[in-house]
């Protein structure tokens, strides 16, 4: 039997999803759950893996309600999450403006924007929700943009067309972390939290069928602990990483979600993933990781290649009608501001064709010569001096006189683990938050929402939602020598030492590349059916060679950053082929998913909801076994599914 | 291009460390800093040697983790660039470069690069927030903030917390770091209650974690990836002059 086989098993159901009138759910939800006494949370213990936006909003926010929190990140600071990378804003519906925006609205362009593959439960709370976010930070001391009379400013952000994003300059994820941040350290003060810096979940320990504990190991020392709980609460971002080159830091990772999947939690939609299409083009084969320029660029920036098949004359020298401005002349509607997806799709087409520019031929412009003849330098220099100087910083070029050179790249992924409405996973007592679930975006995630969901989940929905586990469910103490908590002990322990014994020819990195390779060529912007089974033959043997011939210096008992990667890469090994795997099944193509199969007769992504609208949950039955499918049926009773069309 | 590199190694803590020299041919200029140092990892291990450990995360200059001493300089030579967006392109063929961890009592070597910079999160704990409990908070409109005070906060919260203005001080003083957290938050009205006792927590639990004093070298903000002002420093001393006058004493 080959992996690329499945069976189809009993359809999973959201039994938290509460029905009625979608304006009153969250509402009648909350009060729906049960409480835990006030002087009874002190002793109830959580633990909460990851300190991004989710994670640290939900450790302060259970902290500050009483809880007796553990919180893991793999950073030397909770400071340092990837959440703190996001640069173009956050949404809520606030209508500040007075443009027209409103809670429903912003369900609607999420649910569309998602291309009808998210619960509209969920994403109508999320908008919802969004309002309190903008308050909570504002009180915190987030420094918001504002305006002359000391309002807050917005900006319209993703191809929406109303006005409510709000930002921070470009470093918006950051303020809002910093915020997090800072709200955690307050609780570490004051004693309901403890944090653990430079640990890295490696096992979730089950104890009678709920989540009981994790597994960590200190990364200065080596040391494995295990520690015991009364609900776990993963957040722990995203896996693009599994490409190898991504815009994620570099320490994310699949490994907590992975070794969750492993124990019993539905993996939901791993092909779901987003590539954003500004990003600084690939410079060789030493290239780490890859750096977005912020989506803002779009609104003054042109996207061109030159029209004849291998015109390498300097750009400047590419007479107007020689050039082909490939999103005006395909879009002209949206033009330069088409949603995500389709502008990373388009630029591949052009590469295809091979009108591709720079060294490596993987590369479109991005010209802003219109908008300095227009505004006149300096009015373009204030809105994106920052970002031109990171981008001639990295590439030695001067966007004010030669156009940018820009190129997509994977950047978030929405897929991730299955949870119901109340952020609870297939495993009683394991919450998923952030990133790391699979439920607000659908098949794409619209710009400057991802901050807004990870706040949402952590400050308001999860903190409420997990007391209704807490309270309903009666959780003996846990013996710290368990038949359960040892052999979750072992098998890390078993792990380490079979990694470190193999000492073969490799190092970690070349594997990495070589997955991710694989992974942007068979799984990337464009799927088929033929590439997908052939990345289903490469992903097994590349495992089979990794766990034969990888080479990692030095033992466990100490920092060994190359032991640390090599955990993540064996996960990535296993997960990449079921995105892959899932990818092939569904025959259709769907925001970021795009299979060639499935195209209209002018080359746009072509639904399938007679057979596709469902969230596709996989169970795991063992390595490089088929897995089992469970599909959680989509229904629209409030946005009816068109296609998007941005012509 | 060919660069030779003088690297501090030690082991962990207890090892009294030294330094290594190590040479990368064919490193191209395309490449940011710690993409050379990948490169020479890479040749270690299969050569069977010890990597170099650093800490880096984002590698886009925001999350903080990288640092690095290139050439006696906190995040190398190029003004307003952390470790991690500095490019090889500022070096030239055949050069030599020496590449040593942040050096402070505050922040002890964990291995090689890695320093410990846990200090700074006991600097956030003892008063670097506003304490606004989540579901507290007021319509975010009840309190407008002129938009200059915005701008300033913005500006000293722009710091990434990744400890070169430590490294740069001849006197191993956070000071810069310090007046940067008390600057975004004295300059929001939601900061004033707390104004007072976060500057004297903050200060003392500096001092406590072994940071030196302040004698106005302007060493850290011309090191600050970030350039953050110097003035921030300024208002730290400003402050805890206003709350000492006030009698504020820490709590305990």
């Amino acid at each position: 039997m080959s992996f690329s086989d499945y069976t189809v098993g009993a359809p999973v159901v959201d039994k938290a999803a509460p029905d009625g009138p979608i304006e009153t759910r969250w509402e009648r939800r909350k009060f729906g759950v049960k409480l835990v006494n006030p002087a009874n949370k002190r002793k109830v213990k959580i633990i909460v893996v990851g300190t991004g936006l989710a994670g640290g909003a939900a450790a302060a926010t259970l902290g500050e309600a009483g809880y007796h929190v553990s919180s893991f990140c793999y950073q030397d600071s909770p400071r340092r999450a990837h959440s703190i990378a996001a640069q173009g804003g956050i949404n809520a519906a606030k209508n500040y403006r007075n443009d027209g925006d409103s809670v429903y609205r912003l369900f609607y362009d999420t649910v569309k924007g998602g291309d009808f593959r998210a619960r509209e439960s969920n994403v109508h709370r999320l908008a919802e929700v969004s309002r309190q976010i903008i308050d909570q930070c504002v009180a915190q001391g987030v420094p918001f943009a504002r305006e002359y009379g000391g309002l807050l400013d917005t900006r319209s952000f993703g191809g929406v067309q109303v006005s409510r994003t709000f930002y921070a300059r470009g470093q918006t994820g950051q303020q809002l972390l910093l915020g997090a941040y800072q709200a955690l350290e307050r609780q570490i003060h004051a004693g309901t939290v403890d944090m653990y810096q430079r640990h890295e979940m490696l096992e979730l320990i089950i104890v009678e069928g709920k989540a009981r504990g994790i597994v960590a190991r200190d990364m200065v020392t080596g040391e494995i602990s295990t520690h015991l709980a009364d609900a776990v609460v993963l957040a722990t971002g995203g896996y693009g990483n599994v490409f190898y080159l991504s815009t994620n830091a570099k320490g994310c990772n699949v490994t907590a979600n992975w070794r969750a999947h492993r124990k019993g939690a539905l993996f939901a939609n791993p092909c779901f993933t987003q590539i954003h299409p500004t990003c600084i083009p690939v410079s060789g084969d030493h290239q780490s990781k890859l750096t977005l320029m912020s989506e803002s660029l779009r609104n003054d920036g042109r996207v061109w290649v030159p029209k004849r098949l291998g015109d390498d004359r300097n750009p400047n020298q590419i007479p107007e009608d020689e050039r082909d401005y490939f999103l005006e002349r395909k879009y002209p509607s949206f033009g330069n501001l088409v949603p995500r997806d389709i502008a990373s799709r388009a630029a591949k087409e052009v590469c295809d064709e091979e009108r591709g520019v720079g060294p490596t031929g993987l590369g479109v412009y991005l010209d802003f010569a219109d908008a300095i003849a227009r505004l006149g330098r300096p009015a373009v220099e204030a809105k994106y001096g920052n970002l031109f100087e990171m981008y001639e910083r990295i590439t030695g070029e001067n966007p004010y006189d030669v156009p940018m050179r820009i190129f997509p790249a994977v950047h978030y992924t929405m897929g991730g683990l299955w949870v119901d409405y109340d952020l609870q996973s297939t495993i009683p007592g394991m919450y998923v938050a952030g990133e790391a679930n699979f439920s607000d975006h659908g098949a794409n995630r619209l710009g400057a929402s991802a901050l807004m969901q990870g706040l949402s989940d952590g400050y308001f929905v999860l903190p409420v939602t997990i007391g209704d586990y807490l309270a309903s469910n009666k959780l003996p103490e846990v013996a710290p020598d368990a038949p359960e908590v040892l052999e979750a002990v072992n098998s890390v322990n078993e792990r380490i030492d079979t990694l470190l014994s193999i000492n073969g020819t490799r190092t970690v990195d070349s594997f990495h590349r070589e997955l991710g390779q694989i992974m942007w060529d068979y799984c990337g912007m464009e799927r088929t059916e033929e590439g997908l089974r052939k990345a289903l033959d490469l992903i097994p043997e590349l495992r089979r060679e990794f766990w034969n011939n990888v080479k990692i210096p030095g033992t466990g008992a100490e920092l060994n950053q190359s032991l640390e990667k090599a955990g993540r890469v064996a996960d990535f090994l296993e997960l990449g082929e079921l995105m892959c795997l899932d990818a092939l099944h569904r025959r259709e193509s769907c925001g970021g998913h795009f299979r060639a199969e499935s195209q209209t007769e002018d080359g746009e992504a072509a639904r399938d909801d007679e057979n596709f609208a469902y969230a596709a949950a996989w169970e795991y039955t063992g390595r490089g076994e088929s897995p089992v499918l469970h599909k959680e049926e989509l229904n629209f009773e409030y946005v009816h599914p068109t296609q998007r069309s941005y012509k | 291009m060919r660069l030779n590199l003088r690297v501090w190694r030690q082991k962990d803590l207890a090892d009294k460390g030294r330094m290594v020299d190590y040479s990368v041919e064919d490193a191209s200029e395309d490449m940011s800093f710690l993409e050379l140092i990948d490169v020479l990892n890479e040749k270690l291990i299969l050569q069977g040697e010890d990597p170099v450990a650093f800490d880096h995360d984002c590698r886009e200059g925001i999350c903080g983790a990288c640092s690095m001493v290139i050439d006696g300089q906190p995040h190398g030579p190029q003004k307003a660039t952390t470790t991690c967006q500095l490019h090889v392109r500022q070096f030239s063929d055949g050069d030599t470069i020496t590449v040593e961890p942040f050096r402070a009592g505050a922040f002890p070597v964990i291995k090689d690069l890695v320093v410990d910079r846990n200090a700074f999160d006991k600097i956030i704990q003892a008063g670097g927030y506003i304490s606004a409990n989540t579901g507290s908070a007021p319509e975010a409109h009840s309190t407008p903030v002129p938009k200059a005070a915005a701008d300033r906060s913005f500006a000293a919260a722009n710091c990434i917390g990744c400890g070169a203005c430590v490294a740069a001080c001849p006197n191993g003083s956070a000071s810069l770091f310090l007046g940067a957290k008390l600057t975004h938050l004295g300059e929001m009205p939601q900061g004033q209650p707390e104004r007072y006792d976060r500057v004297v927590n903050m200060v003392e639990t500096h001092d406590d974690a072994g940071f030196g004093g302040c004698t106005n070298t302007g060493a850290c903000a011309t090191a600050c990836p970030k350039e953050i002002p110097l003035d921030v420093i300024s208002q730290l001393n400003k402050d805890y002059l206003a709350a000492t006058v006030r009698g504020k004493r820490r709590k305990a």
